[in-house]
């Protein structure tokens, strides 16, 4: 294949994968790395590399739409940017040591566990309930402009415990190039009790420092080639603004459906080709 | 008194810092994608018709692992080290806002969110100087 047809394909493929997860919310990252390693016969180095740089472009893009909205709380984001990044460091570090299959392994495991998050219902909004001493201590409760104008307040839970779990969300960004949107929503919406619409922006305005954090390591090494991230990065943040420009109108619980699909069958066979060494 | 209520003398509010913060990110992942998408050009127009092989790793021998290589590559108008630049200022686009988050954090007087701030700063440069090929 030649370099021209490769940009092509891989950026016509990024573009998709940008679209289809900005319109779901799941992420683009999650498809663009099988993408490159199942069907472009990339290696897995270089597929984590190009999908880790175009989450920096894609989260960054849409948390500089969101921040104006006034949904995202900087404190909440800044604490837990303390957890998500030493975790990308530490998974970066283990990416350049363990076999590429066991990656591989690791990454379809994770995208079953992405399908199975997306097709539970969202959780009910949590009550104002009594406030955390730590979260008041840090300053972490906040508001949101209310459908009726009224500023609605919220307090925040299980500090601790949400941030071991952003440990964990940066220790998977950063061993698989993803963003890993999906482990950050369920540390603040389910252990923090945040509010959904305040915990996918926040999610959203970190992505783009804990990729930062593994892609100097990334890049040291050598795994962010700009022969792939160049198609990667600019079809996956083409994509994922044509789908913020359509979402209203989109018939979003069908397409779920489909893209949920789509991420098992590209997970299990993540799996195989990890197990079969062929990855 | 809500912590997200608070003014300062200046007036610098948590909502005007997101509206910056917004046009910050924003302006960075537009000029990174404008070269990357100019070193695009230039590497499909002399390479494009070569054969495109990524099966096999070969990253550890590139030359445009580091800053001061990328720099080198630009200044020989290669347009992979071209596009490099465009992922390190993308890159460097999050950097810039913990920067900026620290600056207004300490407008604010809020030390100890300066603090945590300065604690992801370090993190990140540390992965961007610290960490040895």
């Amino acid at each position: 294949m030649s370099i021209l047809l490769f940009t092509a394909l891989v950026g016509l493929g990024s573009l998709l994968a940008g679209f289809l997860g900005s319109l779901t919310g799941l992420g683009g990252g999650v498809v663009i790395v099988p993408l490159l390693a199942l069907v472009f016969h990339v290696d897995m180095r270089y597929a984590i590399g190009a999908s880790l740089v175009s989450v920096i472009a894609t989260s960054s893009g849409a948390a500089a739409a969101y921040v104006r909205e006034g949904y995202s709380n900087m404190r909440i984001g800044m604490f837990l940017e303390i957890a998500t990044t030493l975790g990308a460091l530490v998974g970066a570090f283990i990416a350049t040591r363990v076999a590429t299959s066991t990656i591989a392994i690791v990454f379809g495991c994770v995208l079953l566990y992405s399908a199975y998050l997306s097709t539970r219902s969202r959780p009910a909004e949590p009550v104002d309930g009594k406030q955390d001493r730590l979260a008041r201590m840090l300053h972490l409760d906040g508001y949101y402009p209310g459908s009726d104008g009224k500023r609605q307040y919220y307090t925040v839970h299980h500090v601790p415990l949400g941030f071991g779990f952003m440990f964990g969300a940066g220790t998977l960004s950063g061993l698989l190039g993803i963003g890993s949107g999906a482990v950050k929503v369920l540390a603040m919406d389910q252990a923090m009790r945040v509010p959904f619409k305040v915990s996918t922006t926040t999610s959203n305005f970190m992505i783009g420092v804990t990729a930062a954090a593994s892609a100097g390591v990334y890049l040291a090494r050598g795994y962010i080639d700009p022969g792939i991230a160049m198609p990667v990065v600019l079809g996956a943040l083409a994509g994922s603004m044509l789908g913020a420009k359509v979402l209203i109108k989109a018939r979003t619980k069908l397409l779920r459906l489909v893209f949920g699909a789509v991420i098992v069958v590209l997970g299990a066979e993540m799996i195989f080709n990890g197990f079969t060494g062929r990855i | 008194m809500n912590a997200l209520e608070r003014k300062n003398s200046a007036g610098w509010d948590d909502q005007r810092i997101e509206l910056i913060i917004g046009i910050l990110l924003r302006s960075g992942v537009l000029l990174s994608a404008s070269v990357v998408a100019l070193g695009g050009v230039i590497y499909l127009v002399r390479h494009g018709h070569a054969i495109a092989s990524y099966h096999v790793f070969h990253g550890d021998a590139s030359p445009l692992r580091s800053v001061g290589g990328i720099v080198l590559g630009v200044m020989q108008r290669s347009g992979r080290a071209i596009i490099q630049l465009g992922l390190l200022l993308l890159i460097g686009t999050p950097i810039a806002r913990v920067v900026f988050s620290a600056l207004a954090f300490a407008r604010e007087r809020d030390y100890l969110y300066v603090a945590f701030t300065l604690t992801v700063l370090a993190v990140l440069l540390y992965s961007l100087l610290g960490a040895k090929p």
